[in-house]
């Protein structure tokens, strides 16, 4: 069986910025093993995945798509689109970490992004109600591929 | 980013026009314009969140600010809830000591290492070898990104061990923490300390080998100074030209001017005008405070005991990370768990003044808390605000001797002369957009 790592990566503080958060959250009380939260710190997240063969990342988005959109994206062989994360921690977190493992050949080797449209990432915001139904797509999608690589 | 794909203009004139992609932390832009070979304007705009945070601060809990003020920057959250913990217990009449201040040194140490860890080997030192990002870099110097990497996270770590989670740390509170750590959570942070106190010595030789411009001015250095140790967490404020002050003097030696073509405030020394804060001002205003290991290292890379090219500040910045791996492991060597983790503080109907040393410089927090302990009035005057003016001179400075330089080229230094003061919107490796206008006189 194949190491697979569940990594949903968001700030709790910024609105629409926490549904990657709540991903995780969600998939952990449905007893998913092997699931983490993370404030999307690029060499944290390279050393977490360092010895995973399967990535499944949720993250907020902000690409232009209607709120609440599940955009599935395999960062496995190509660069993820650098305007499509929303960065929660400066301009250094999900992409640059895809980047730089990939460049030191520490890239597992399948990894996929789950970017959740959000709308509102004012500070002090809850999660916006199309959003909410994305964490729910994004959470059914995340468990039937963790069930193919099972 | 590519050149603006207007005509080729005129000769004698040549307007660089530096545009600022706008993220999440911040935003700004830079205008520098040209005329007979001779830089006759440079404008510099950032949009600084900490004005907006100023407001939102009026009429919340004073014990609320240092939650408040971690979230405006995500990579010097600790700089901000010091400053301001500080600050409300200037207003309370409170000092804390002891095991408390230890840990917040400790706390503060994690700061930097982390920080400078991202600017020196991700961000800073692709421009000294020409590399557009760590990541081209990261194809020919595997260990170097590697080692710098390992040496953040191990920043990381100190936050996540005493501030809770690595990115606004959760257990600052006026006052102190709201809980200590026990010794044995800090077991493996001093084996990885050890190993990282190594790391930095070999990045500080790495650092000391990149090429540097020749390039330096006669700035007026301000920075914290504090009798008994390096500056983080207390001191005077003082100057290489005489300055020293109490840091509730702050406003009747420094003021925020207002400038037209920016929404941000560009600070001065009243009479003195532009200073430099950060680590090359610290470094030269108290480098009898370093540790020998530290001190012995900057003189034997030639940077002992004071330096004026802030290009070489990425080697500075270097001499700090072993700086605070080695303070960090001092604290954790003598380490005993407060208890209480916290002091009281009631900061109700005072002013309080709290100045503390941010990874890129000092950081100057006031509050006026009512009676009834509610925030009436909040001033916080960031590194960035304050180097700004000393940005752009270096810039005016600078850039005649690149006119020569295609816009690619020219972009290329400017973005590396305004990322040696670390300033926040150094994070989006490439912020320059040039546009080249040249008009005969």
């Amino acid at each position: 069986m194949s190491r697979v790592l569940v990594i949903g990566v968001g700030n709790a503080l910024r609105g629409d910025d926490a549904a990657g958060l709540h991903v995780a959250r969600r998939l952990r009380g449905r007893g998913m093993e092997n699931v983490h939260e993370s404030g999307g710190e690029t060499a944290s997240l390279m050393e977490r995945w360092r010895d995973a063969n399967v990535v499944l990342l949720a993250d907020a988005a902000q690409s232009g798509a209607p709120a609440g959109t599940v955009t599935r994206l395999d960062a496995s062989t190509r660069p993820l689109p650098a305007a499509f994360l929303h960065c929660s921690t400066h301009a250094f977190g999900v992409a640059e970490a895809v980047e730089l493992s990939r460049s030191l050949g520490t890239l597992p080797p399948k990894v996929i992004v789950f970017g959740i449209e959000g709308t509102n990432f004012e500070h002090g915001a809850t999660l916006s109600p199309e959003v909410e139904s994305g964490v729910a797509d994004a959470v059914r999608q995340i468990e039937t591929e963790v069930k193919s690589h099972a | 980013m590519s050149p603006d794909p207007t005509p080729p203009p005129p000769r004698n004139s040549r307007t660089i026009k530096v545009d600022y992609l706008a993220r999440v932390e911040g935003e700004g832009a830079m205008h520098v314009r040209v005329k007979d070979g001779l830089v006759e304007d440079v404008q510099l705009k950032i949009f600084e969140p900490p004005r907006f945070f100023e407001a939102f601060l009026r009429g919340r809990p004073f014990r609320e600010a240092p939650d408040i003020t971690a979230r405006i920057c995500g990579i010097c959250p600790v700089a901000y809830q010091m400053s301001s913990c500080h600050a409300m217990e200037d207003a309370a009449g409170v000092r804390v000591t002891g095991q408390l201040r230890e840990l917040r040194r400790l706390l503060y140490c994690g700061e930097w290492i982390e920080s400078h860890g991202l600017h020196v080997f991700m961000l800073h030192a692709p421009d000294f070898l020409g590399y557009p990002s760590a990541i081209e870099m990261a194809k020919d110097h595997r260990e170097v990104v590697e080692m710098g990497l390992k040496l953040k996270k191990v920043g990381n770590d100190i936050g996540n061990v005493l501030g809770g989670r690595e990115v606004h740390p959760v257990n600052v509170k006026v006052g102190g923490f709201y809980k200590a750590p026990r010794k044995r959570d800090f077991a493996k942070l001093e084996e990885d300390l050890k190993w990282a106190a190594d790391a930095a010595e070999k990045t500080i030789r790495w650092t000391a080998n990149l090429p540097f411009p020749d390039f330096g001015q006669d700035y007026e250095l301000v920075s914290l100074s504090h009798p008994g140790e390096y500056p983080m967490n207390e001191g005077r404020i003082v100057s290489n030209r005489g300055l020293d002050i109490a840091i509730a003097e702050y406003e009747e030696h420094f003021e925020e001017e207002h400038v037209p073509y920016t929404n941000a405030l560009h600070s001065v020394r009243k009479g003195h005008g532009a200073y430099f804060v950060g680590p090359m001002a610290r470094f030269a205003l108290n480098f009898e405070k370093l540790t020998p290991r530290c001190q012995s290292l900057a003189r034997e890379v030639g940077m002992a005991p004071a330096c004026r090219n802030p290009f070489r500040s990425i080697i500075i910045r270097s001499v700090e990370m072993l700086y605070a791996c080695e303070e960090a492991l001092r604290v954790l060597s003598q380490y005993e768990p407060p208890d209480p983790p916290s002091v009281e503080v009631n900061a109700g109907g005072g002013t309080g003044y709290g100045c503390t040393e941010a990874p890129r410089g000092l950081l100057y927090h006031r509050y006026r808390v009512d009676g009834q302990g509610d925030i009436a009035e909040a001033k916080i005057v960031p590194p960035t605000s304050q180097n700004q003016k000393t940005i752009e001179d270096d810039l005016r400075r600078l850039v005649p001797g690149y006119l020569h330089l295609d816009d690619d080229k020219l972009q290329w230094q400017c973005e590396q002369a305004i990322r040696n003061y670390d300033p926040c919107i150094s994070c989006a490796t490439h912020f320059l957009r040039i546009h080249r206008e040249e008009i005969s006189s």
